[in-house]
C-alpha cells in the first residue's frame, strides 16, 4: 500500500513531464491501433471469406477473361454445388477518387452463395425483376447517400460507356465484419449491353464463383475443374476464395510490411522517450534511493519503485491510447469512405496496444532500476549535494 | 554512562581508487566508542571523518581491520543482512535531512517502520510520540517544502529514533542550518543522547556544535590525532 502511495506520488511529481510523456504514449499506442486495424483492413476480404467458396479464373492473368460456357463445364464437376460468373467492372462515379467495388454477376447463384448479404425478400425481389437495378451494402449506401430507387450513374473504364442502374436493394452484413461498400447488377444486363457495344467482348466472365458441397475436397474438386480445362485456349487456375483474397493482397504485400514496420517503429521511438524520461527521473532521485537503502529498504523495494512508476506512466497512456483508437478509427474510416470495406478494431489489436504499453513500462525502467539497486549509499548520498 | 563499547574498530584501514591510483582514506584507525557517549568526530576535509561514519553506520565497507558495532561484526554481513541490521541498530540524521519530498513529515517519520512488520495501529503512536518529541505534533500533515531547514532535521531526527537503534550517526547535522535552527538541533541531540541513552557519532565542522558533544576526535590524513 505505502509502495503504490509512492509510485503515485512520485508519477504525479513532476506534472509536466509525466503529461508530455503519457501524450506521447497516447500517440505511439492510437497510432500503433490505427496501423494495426489497416492492415487488418487489407486483410479483411481474406478473413470473410467462406471455405465452401472457390474462385476459378483464368490462369494467365485475372485480367484475362474466360469464356461463359465454362459456367456449365464447371457446374458438372462432381462436388460442385453451384457457379455464379462476376465480372470486376470498375466504374467511375462522378469522379476517380469515388471509388467501390463494383461486380456484375449471376445474380440468383452468387447471393444464394454468400447469405452474410442479408437482403430484404421485398427488396430482393425488386432488384431481380429489374434489368438495370443494383444491389448496394449499407456502408456505400450510407457514404454516398444512395437510396431505393436513385439512379446511380457510372462512367465504364473497362467496360466503356456510361451505365446507368437503380438502386432497387440495400443489403446489410450478418457480421460487423462483413463489407458493405460493394456495388452488385446483373452481369445479363453487362452482357447484353457489351453485345451491342462490343460484340468480341461479350459471353465473357472475369472469374468464376464456385460452391462446393464438401470443404474437405475443395483441393480436389479446384484439379478437377482445373484439369477439364487443361490445353485449352483458356486454362483456369481455381483456388479458395480466401487463397485468392491473399493472393490479391500479396500483389500489395509490400506496402502492408511497410506498414507493419511503421507501426513498430513508433513504438521503438516512444520506447526510447520513455527510457529516457525515467533514466532521467532515476538519475533525480538517486540520493532519495540511496536514502532508503540506508534505511534498510533493499533492491526490490527500489526496483519495484521505478518499474510501478514506469507501468503507471505506461499504463495512463495506453489507457487514452486505446480509449481514443475507436472514435478516431471510425473518423479515419469515414475519412477513407468506401477505400476500406471493414474498419474495425480488433481484440487482438487492443491486446497488442495493451502488450506494447506493457513491455514499453518495463524495458523503460529496467535500466535505470538496475542503477538504482546497484548505486553504493555514499555515491548515491553525494549525490544529494 | 555504561562503558560497554558500541562501536570497537582495530586497525581499520580505508582506500579509494582513483584513476588508477590508491588513494589512502584512513589508515590503522582503532578505536571504542563506548555506549552512550556522544562523540564529534573532526577534522578538515579530506580527513577521512565522513568515510569512518559511514562503515560505522554499515554503509560502507572497510578494505580491512576489525568492526564491531553494537556486538555484531558488520563486516562479516552480507549486503542483505547489513541492511536489515542497519534498520534494527542505527538512526541517521544527514546534513541535507534526506526527507522524501513526496511523503508528509508522519509518513517520513514512519517509513523505517514499514520494515518492522507493525500494524498501522502501533506505527501511527509511535510516530505521533517521535513526532512530539521533537516538537512537531503539529506538523504532521506537512510535506518538507512547507518546513523550515530546522524543521526538516527535527523530522529527520525523528524519523532516525522511531525504530529505537542504539546508535545514531549524524553527519554535519547543523551544517545546513542557521545558528538558532542548529541550536535547538543540537539541544535535540543532546536530549536524545541523554534522556534516551542513545550513542551519538557526529561528524562535524563546527566547534560549536563539537561543545555538544562529550567527546572529540580529531582525524588528520586518515590517522586520528587523538
Amino acid at each position: 500500500m505505502h509502495l503504490l502511495k509512492l509510485i503515485l506520488r512520485n508519477t504525479l511529481r513532476h506534472k509536466l513531464r509525466t503529461l508530455l510523456t503519457v501524450l506521447g504514449l497516447l500517440v505511439a499506442i492510437l497510432s500503433f491501433g490505427l496501423l494495426q486495424t489497416v492492415v487488418d483492413a487489407w486483410y479483411s476480404g481474406a478473413k470473410a471469406a467462406a471455405p465452401d467458396r472457390l474462385i476459378t479464373r483464368n490462369s494467365v492473368s485475372l485480367v484475362v477473361p474466360l469464356p461463359v460456357h465454362y459456367r456449365d463445364k464447371i457446374r458438372g464437376v462432381d462436388g460442385v454445388r453451384s457457379v455464379a460468373a462476376a465480372n470486376w467492372f470498375a466504374g467511375v462515379y462522378q469522379e476517380p477518387k469515388n471509388f467501390f467495388p463494383q461486380f456484375a454477376i449471376d445474380a440468383v447463384p452468387y447471393l444464394a452463395m454468400y447469405p452474410e448479404y442479408r437482403i430484404p425478400d421485398d427488396q430482393l425481389y425488386d432488384f431481380m425483376r429489374d434489368r438495370k437495378g443494383a444491389v448496394i451494402g449499407r456502408k456505400l449506401a450510407n457514404t454516398y447517400g444512395f437510396k431505393l430507387g436513385d439512379v446511380v450513374p457510372l462512367k465504364g473504364t473497362i467496360f466503356a460507356g456510361n451505365w446507368e442502374f437503380v438502386v432497387r436493394a440495400i443489403y446489410d452484413g450478418a457480421a460487423p465484419t462483413t463489407d458493405t461498400s460493394q456495388f452488385f447488377f446483373h452481369w445479363d444486363y453487362l452482357n447484353e449491353s457489351m453485345r451491342v457495344r462490343a460484340p468480341q467482348r461479350a459471353s465473357q466472365v472475369g472469374v468464376f464463383v464456385v460452391q462446393v458441397s464438401d470443404v474437405a475436397r475443395a483441393a480436389e474438386i479446384s484439379k478437377a475443374i482445373d484439369t477439364q480445362f487443361g490445353n485449352s485456349a483458356a486454362e483456369t487456375l481455381t483456388e479458395t476464395e480466401q487463397a485468392f483474397q491473399i493472393g490479391f493482397v500479396k500483389q500489395t504485400e509490400a506496402i502492408v510490411i511497410a506498414i507493419r514496420i511503421v507501426s513498430f517503429v513508433v513504438i521503438f521511438i516512444i520506447l526510447a522517450v520513455m527510457a529516457n524520461t525515467m533514466a532521467m527521473t532515476a538519475r533525480e532521485r538517486m540520493s532519495e534511493y540511496a536514502t532508503l537503502k540506508a534505511l534498510g529498504f533493499g533492491p526490490g523495494f527500489l526496483g519495484s519503485l521505478i518499474l510501478g512508476e514506469s507501468l503507471a506512466i505506461a499504463s495512463m497512456g495506453a489507457a487514452l491510447g486505446v480509449a481514443l483508437t475507436f472514435p478516431v478509427a471510425d473518423w479515419f474510416a469515414a475519412q477513407m469512405g468506401t477505400l476500406f470495406p471493414v474498419f474495425k478494431i480488433s481484440t487482438n489489436t487492443l491486446w497488442l496496444q495493451v502488450a506494447c504499453a506493457v513491455v514499453v513500462g518495463v524495458a523503460a525502467a529496467v535500466l535505470p532500476a538496475w542503477r538504482a539497486t546497484q548505486v553504493r549509499i555514499v555515491d548515491g548520498l553525494r549525490a544529494a549535494g | 554512562m555504561s562503558q560497554i563499547a558500541a562501536v570497537e574498530i582495530r586497525h581499520l584501514v580505508k582506500s579509494y581508487k582513483r584513476g588508477g591510483q590508491v588513494v589512502p582514506v584512513l589508515e590503522d584507525i582503532s578505536l571504542d566508542i563506548p555506549a552512550g557517549d556522544f562523540v564529534a568526530l573532526m577534522g578538515p576535509s579530506g580527513s577521512g571523518k565522513s568515510t569512518l561514519l559511514n562503515m560505522i553506520a554499515g554503509i560502507d565497507r572497510p578494505d580491512s581491520g576489525e568492526l564491531r558495532v553494537s556486538g555484531t561484526d558488520i563486516m562479516t554481513l552480507s549486503e542483505a543482512e547489513l541492511a536489515d541490521w542497519r534498520a534494527r541498530n542505527v538512526g541517521f540524521i544527514f546534513q541535507f535531512y534526506n526527507l522524501m519530498p513526496v511523503l508528509t513529515a508522519f509518513e517520513n517519520v514512519e517509513l523505517p517502520l514499514l520494515l518492522t512488520g507493525l500494524p498501522a495501529r502501533e506505527r501511527r503512536e509511535h510516530v505521533d510520540m517521535a513526532l512530539k518529541m521533537v516538537g512537531l505534533a503539529d506538523r504532521v500533515e506537512h510535506y518538507p517544502s512547507e518546513l523550515s531547514g530546522g524543521q526538516q532535521q527535527r523530522v529527520a531526527i525523528a524519523r532516525a529514533i522511531i525504530t529505537d537503534p542504539a546508535i545514531l550517526v549524524a553527519d554535519e547535522p547543523t551544517g545546513d542550518l542557521d545558528r538558532a535552527s542548529a541550536e535547538d538541533i543540537l539541544a535535540l541531540m543532546d536530549r536524545m543522547n541523554s534522556e534516551l541513552g542513545k550513542t551519538i557519532i557526529m561528524v562535524t565542522h563546527d566547534p560549536f556544535a563539537a561543545k555538544r558533544a562529550r567527546t572529540v576526535k580529531h582525524l588528520e590524513k586518515g590517522v586520528l590525532a587523538d
